[in-house]
């Protein structure tokens, strides 16, 4: 009963592995190369001929004048060779110790701001690459990044609301700021 | 209530039962067809197979396993000889013994638990040719299964349940390939990347520091032929990322459009295969009645958990932190979500990943809510039967419709009959094996854990949300789900073995008693219906069968939630 299976399971094994693990990723790679080289190859953006980031990988920002991302947990922050996120449980006391911090740090930057602080803005993504922060988070840093610069709230505004994605359909997933690309924005935004 | 959370959930899941009948025509066209096609004969030839020949249980039983080990034996080999393999531009060296006895295991059995992080791991070498034609194998393994055991209800009085390699092939080639690579283009176009080039390394905008000071100006991006396996691993309830955070990953899964066809993918087999039982068995009701019990158990614990994560977390309270939704955001606690998915997306994709033995991940469990997280740590206890993976969720759903009939039959006084064919004591041993092996392999599993130094070493969460890391643990393992409460460090050689052990158990001792009751049903004749009989495609009998799975679950697992979620709830609630 096993003898005769031996030959099926040998040759089987390897034309499937063929099929599956040659084949159909070739063709896929070849197809997908064709047809969408930019999203294959990661989405890269260039400035001045020079790659300065994926529009799908966040970047780490910290200085006044940037719009900043969300925190991350990877090690260093948003570390695209090795992504993760923190895997807090909500009550473990080093979390929320963070979450305070974070909260501590956004206030000292931007003093004058009372308003409460949007929660995608104090937690870590995922991933630890999120290249996005909400809406509601994008415009709690406008006064600061409009200070830093100094440029006009209303610019500030229309830098991020030009790299805004809404919902697909108006319906599916949720509107997005990339944070990388408003900031790129900026740097060439004049007063 | 948030109007928007709702209008998602109904269209996903409308979008789900639109999708299941055609699948699941085509499915049994596809197992039905009694010639065999140019290429698969082609296959058959050089394997050496008669397609026209039927096996029984015990020949396609042991064909199957011999297929699987193979398998396994060759996904080990090629993480242990990697480094001197081709494919392999970041120069990543040979994974050590327990993690290769682990991963091949995990990808042979359909679960992709992920004791590794991908790209720092595995060889584009690897991924490829072990971990991508192991998603596609084991997921038809899974649905092989099925097919014999639905042959067992159609055949009458025959000794045969069908032939192994005829439907392996067919499952792989004219089921899972096409839609796999219809899946994969589309979400390339997405920004899923699909590249054999190395890494790329670009230089930061801002320059930062690393936590010693160190200046940071540049940044590596990981790439690699990620979208065809991404698209496999939804659609085969497999679950393995190409990346260490799965789903989260945005170059695996970038735009609210390629997750909803990710997850619309996670349960799109599994819900059409329901379909396709009720073409095979000639009563379409009998599909569209265990869907349904599925949709039962499905709907109120995916509401739970969306209502618990939109609510946030209460220990925010007191840091002037706004949690609430609005059109400006998703609120709710986004610890480990990404933007782009925002509540609703993360909780829908947990509960369908679990309910599914997919255990892909779009958002981190283990920062959910107590409440939140203790929902997919149920849907893998239920025993992978609400939905399940493809194949293995619907022939455990069908080892519980036998014992549901079993129960109503001592209720009543009468021999219990399914889909006309008598039920007695051999079948009912085979279906409480298939139920009670994963119950006992979680308990055991997270019991001894929890009292050994090997098994307490790596927690990282401290208390009893440590307590929930194992026990999600081995109910993912031994479930074959796949996915984690990540924070627990699996990589060792405690977690290695014993998961690898929970996780090959489970797998081959539920498929082969299935295959047994297969063989066993085949032989019988069919008992016509009577006035007497039960019918299984009431209302009724559908709120029977899911009353079935959920106290069979709950009594088994209750104490054990109770240590874990429930009592992290009250202290937060406190």
């Amino acid at each position: 009963m096993m003898r005769e299976q031996i030959r099926p399971t040998l040759v089987s094994f390897l034309l499937l592995s063929v099929i599956t693990g040659v084949v159909y990723p070739l063709v896929v790679t070849g197809v997908s190369q064709t047809l969408f080289k930019n999203q294959a190859g990661g989405s890269l953006i260039f400035r001045d001929g020079k790659p300065v980031g994926s529009a799908l990988i966040g970047q780490l920002f910290d200085q006044p004048q940037y719009l900043w991302g969300r925190p991350s947990a990877t090690s260093p922050a948003y570390n695209g060779a090795a992504s993760s996120g923190s895997n807090f449980g909500p009550l473990h006391a080093d979390f929320l110790k963070s979450v305070a911090d974070r909260v501590q740090t956004l206030k000292a930057a931007d003093p004058g701001n009372t308003a409460l602080v949007p929660v995608d803005l104090v937690t870590a993504s995922g991933s630890g690459l999120d290249p996005h922060i909400s809406l509601a988070a994008a415009y709690y840093q406008v006064p600061r990044v409009a200070r830093a610069r100094g440029l006009s709230g209303e610019t500030v505004k229309r830098a991020i609301e030009k790299n805004t994605q809404g919902r697909f359909l108006g319906i599916i997933g949720e509107p997005t700021v990339n944070v990388l690309k408003v900031n790129l924005e900026l740097d060439t935004a004049k007063q | 209530m948030n109007t928007n959370n709702l209008i998602q959930c109904f269209l996903y899941l409308a979008a789900l039962v639109l999708c299941a009948k055609p699948l699941g025509l085509y499915m049994a066209k596809v197992y039905e067809k009694k010639s065999a096609g140019k290429v698969e004969s082609v296959l058959y030839r050089l394997c050496g197979v008669d397609p026209n020949k039927g096996m029984n249980w015990k020949t396609y039983a042991a064909a199957m396993m011999l297929f699987n080990v193979l398998g396994i034996a060759v996904v080990y080999s090629l993480q242990r000889f990697q480094n001197l393999l081709p494919f392999n531009p970041m120069a990543l060296g040979a994974v050590t013994p327990d993690s290769s006895f682990n991963t091949a295991v995990s990808f042979g059995t359909n679960t992709n638990w992920q004791g590794y992080g991908g790209e720092t791991t595995m060889s584009y070498l690897t991924q490829m040719l072990g971990l991508t034609v192991q998603n596609f194998v084991s997921a038809a393994c899974g649905m092989v299964v099925l097919v014999a055991l639905i042959r067992g209800f159609v055949k009458k009085q025959a000794n045969e349940i069908g032939n192994f390699w005829v439907d392996l092939v067919r499952s792989t080639l004219y089921i899972l390939l096409p839609l796999s690579f219809a899946l994969a283009i589309v979400l390339v176009s997405q920004g899923v990347v699909q590249t054999f080039a190395p890494s790329h390394t670009v230089s930061l905008v801002q320059a930062t520091a690393d936590s010693s000071g160190k200046a940071v100006t540049e940044q590596v991006l990981a790439v690699g032929p990620a979208a065809s396996q991404i698209a496999i691993k939804q659609l085969g309830t497999n679950g393995g990322g190409f990346f260490n955070v799965n789903s989260a990953h945005p170059f695996e899964n970038p735009t609210p459009l390629s997750n909803f066809l990710e997850m619309l993918a996670i349960l799109l087999i599994p819900a059409s295969l329901c379909y396709m039982f009720g073409v095979m068995v000639r009563d379409k009701r009998q599909g569209w009645a265990l869907l349904a019990a599925m949709m039962l158990i499905f709907i109120p614990l995916l509401w739970t958990c969306v209502q618990t994560e939109q609510m946030g977390n209460p220990a925010f309270a007191p840091l002037g932190i706004d949690q609430s939704a609005s059109t400006l955001q998703a609120g709710g606690n986004m610890e480990g979500k990404e933007v782009r998915f925002g509540i609703v997306n993360s909780t829908l994709w947990a509960t369908a990943t679990t309910a599914a033995s997919n255990g892909s991940v779009n958002s981190m469990h283990d920062s959910f809510m107590p409440l939140g997280g203790l929902i997919p740590m149920l849907m893998m206890q239920l025993g992978e039967v609400v939905f399940g993976g493809v194949g293995s969720g619907l022939y455990g759903m069908i080892a519980f419709a036998i014992i549901a009939v079993f129960v109503a039959g001592l209720m009543v006084g009468r021999t219990p009959e399914y889909l006309g064919k008598k039920i007695e004591a051999s079948e009912m041993k085979m279906a409480s094996l298939i139920i009670l092996i994963p119950c006992c392999l979680v308990k055991l599993g997270t019991a001894a854990s929890v009292v050994s130094p090997g098994g307490t070493a790596t927690i990282f969460n401290p208390g009893i949300h440590g307590f929930s890391e194992v026990l999600y643990a081995f109910s993912s393992a031994a479930n074959n789900n796949g996915s984690a409460f990540a924070g627990l460090g699996a990589n060792n050689i405690f977690y290695n073995i014993a998961l690898g052990l929970a996780m090959f158990i489970s797998r081959y001792w539920l498929a082969i008693p299935t295959l047994a009751i297969a063989g066993a049903l085949a032989r019988k004749k069919i008992v016509p219906v009577t006035s007497g009989t039960l019918p299984t495609h009431t209302p009724l009998f559908i709120f029977f069968l899911a009353s079935v799975v959920v106290v069979v679950g709950a009594l088994t697992f209750f104490p054990s939630l109770a240590l874990g979620p429930i009592v992290e709830h009250l202290v937060l609630a406190r």
